[in-house]
């Protein structure tokens, strides 16, 4: 029997295999950010022990960092606090860091393809459950703990059951106006928040098969939405034509290609679970309630709780319809926000700009909306700026930003205040996840614009009065 | 680490599934940089804003085990959410399902995640319910646990059970085999990327 990509990837990285223990896995690549990373610092510092391959560990400042005045100081002092235990933790133990204002700055699984470190058959780790963006590679990569990221600092291994493999097998034909990340929302609707527990989900078929590298890294970014470890998709000439000529693309080019083409799941391989899903039949998608998995398309009402055969799915609905402040019935799109959120380790790479960009030319904001539109990244600003995005967005109403996590989550200042409604790019709509009271919708950047331009939930056909 | 073997306490009942982390601990506790003293962010927003909360009942002050419903731990890698768990006083928590990296986190930092069926997660919400004083024993050697009447086993990764009962740090255990992660290193191939 063969073995599928996830296994193929492992197996290359066990360092040390025994009965009845866990795998020593070697790491690759490991990426760092200010919020999960101080404890393990200070862990090693404590023990004295020493980072073992800073070669291999990348770090970046976006959890905290302000997307205004990015030249001032951090105002929140314990933002600042932890900004700058970051820098001298990097400087101690000699590891490259990426800091607020410097060009190749961004969201930790923004610049790490960006400089072309993510590489097919990697493994790549990060405190950071959203590192399974890094699979769209055909990596193994997967978030960790803070007693973990410690344990890479060490050693540069980590100790691993493996995990079980699952297919999502996607076919047909995206229509129009339907993009990565509704895809993504309708997997994690149709196999639940708790779906994906102990797999590595690998996508495939002809509907992944023809995304680009940033739809299928929007695509494996939520897979931790579906409870996933990891999210993979084998590696093809679209990633090797995204990798050829990065900053840290092989030298030995050739020897690299070839390697990399032999990741592919093996015809007679089997995956201890199978997912169906029809591109043809999908169409936009937005979450209604305050887990991921509560979602709907857009034509869709409000569901009553009732609906829900599961009495832990009916208690976390009525929940999550008294936080939304929402009544069963009302169609989706006659939810009106008060804020639209581009951007996140989600979307908030150049194509989502231009996506939402295209929407948004010669349109304007609602009046009762305040659109923020966060880069990804310093290098997708400077991309974005170059293409005009930047004057398309300011002139239809629109903040532009620097990068950072931003509103994803809300460490820096850009939040929702109490009772707030957004509709966001980013992976989230946990109670609280953008600030404390507020209430989140997921969309796409397609969503996203068309929203910001009604004022209340929509795609972008319903511009086209 | 210190040792786990065993742990007798009371029980609070959280009757609600699908808590992420972002619920354990919010966002905003994050930005310090210390290990401990995490415990004023634990469910910081529910015990704010409900006051029949389990956690705001005074019954449930001195209870150190938390029996939630599933998929507990959902979301966020943040090991903060096993800190505040463990600042607040809690030694286990009884789940049907976990997200995978806070189970991960929590056998690791020494909290006792313990797997039992919806049906028994039930059973234990009604003992507390109607005896809030009454006491559980949870017993990492025997895998099992005890509350008045109800016994039952729990299966848990034999190698996570080990390192708990020694109370071993990760770290020192796996320096044990440097000569292999040196050996490892010395195959991988020379064109792997390089940060510096």
């Amino acid at each position: 029997m063969g073995s599928t990509l996830a296994e193929k990837v492992w197996d290359a990285h066990v360092v040390l295999r025994r009965e009845n223990e866990p795998d020593l896995i070697y790491v690759d690549l490991h990426l760092v950010h200010e919020v999960t990373s101080p404890q393990a610092f200070e862990g090693l510092r404590l023990t004295g022990r020493t980072v073992r391959r800073p070669e291999l560990t990348i770090a970046t400042e976006d959890h905290n960092v302000p997307t205004e005045d990015i030249d001032l100081p951090i105002a929140d002092e314990v933002s600042r606090i932890q900004v700058e235990t970051l820098r001298r933790n990097c400087a101690e133990f000699g590891i490259r860091l990426y800091p607020m204002g410097d060009r190749d700055q961004g969201i930790v699984h923004v610049i790490g393809p960006q400089l072309g470190l993510t590489q097919p058959g990697m493994t790549v780790v990060c405190g950071d459950s959203h590192t399974s963006t890094h699979g769209a590679f055909g990596a193994l990569a997967f978030g960790i703990g803070t007693s973990e990221v410690e344990h890479v600092f060490a050693t540069q291994t980590l100790r691993l059951r493996p995990f079980k493999t699952m297919a999502v097998n996607v076919t047909g034909t995206l229509q129009p106006g339907v993009t990565a990340k509704d895809i993504i929302l309708a997997v994690i609707a149709q196999i639940g928040t708790g779906g994906g527990q102990g797999y590595v989900i690998e996508y495939r078929g002809p509907a992944i098969e023809v995304l680009s590298m940033e739809a299928r890294m929007t695509v494996c970014n939520m897979s931790i939405e579906a409870g996933a470890r990891a999210g993979v998709i084998g590696p093809d000439d679209t990633t090797f034509d995204f990798l050829a000529g990065r900053q840290h693309a092989p030298a030995d080019w050739e020897t690299a290609v070839q390697h990399w083409r032999t990741l592919r799941t093996d015809d007679d391989a089997v995956y201890d679970a199978e997912v169906h899903l029809d591109a043809d039949e999908l169409t936009p998608f937005v979450t209604w309630g305050t887990n991921p998995g509560q979602g709907s398309t857009l034509d869709g009402t409000v569901p009553e709780p009732e609906s829900f055969d599961d009495p832990g799915d009916r208690a976390s609905a009525e929940q999550a319809l008294a936080y939304m402040d929402l009544r069963a019935g009302t169609p989706l799109r006659e939810i009106a926000v008060d804020t639209v959120f581009l951007g996140s380790c989600t979307n908030g790479r150049i194509e989502d700009l231009r996506a939402a960009a295209a929407v948004l030319r010669g349109r304007h904001v609602d009046a009762n909306v305040r659109m923020l539109v966060v880069p990804g990244s310093m290098q997708v600003k400077e991309q974005a700026e170059a293409e005009g995005l930047d004057r398309v967005f300011v002139d239809a109403g629109a903040q532009w930003r620097s990068a950072g996590c931003s509103m994803c989550l809300g460490m820096n200042p850009d939040q929702l205040s109490v009772g707030e409604r957004s509709a966001s790019t980013s992976n989230r709509n946990f109670e609280g996840r953008q600030g404390k009271g507020g209430r989140t919708h997921l969309v796409s950047p397609l969503v996203a614009a068309a929203t910001a331009v009604r004022g209340t939930l929509s795609a972008p056909s319903d511009l086209e009065d | 680490m210190e040792k786990f073997r065993s742990h007798t306490g009371r029980i609070a009942p959280l009757r609600r599934s699908n808590v992420d982390t972002d619920q354990i601990i919010p966002a905003v506790y994050l930005k310090r940089v210390a290990r401990t003293g995490f415990e004023d962010g634990l469910f910081a927003a529910w015990r704010a804003k409900e006051p029949d909360f389990v956690l705001n009942r005074p019954e449930y002050a001195a209870a150190s085990v938390l029996v939630a419903g599933s998929d507990f731990g959902t979301g966020s890698s943040r090991e903060h959410a096993v800190w505040a768990l463990l600042d607040y006083g809690f030694r286990v928590v009884i789940s049907s399902r976990y997200g995978d990296i806070f189970r991960g986190n929590s056998l690791k930092a020494g909290l006792l995640t313990v797997v039992l069926d919806q049906t028994t997660v039930e059973e234990l919400w009604r003992y507390a319910e109607s005896d809030p004083a009454a006491e559980i024993t949870v017993d990492l050697e025997a895998r099992t646990i005890r509350a008045g009447d109800l016994v039952t086993s729990f299966d848990i990764d034999d190698y996570a059970r080990w390192r708990l009962l020694q109370g071993l740090d990760d770290i020192s255990v796996t320096e044990q085999h440097t000569d292999d992660i040196a050996a490892f290193e010395a195959r991988r191939p020379e064109w792997m990327p390089v940060t510096s």
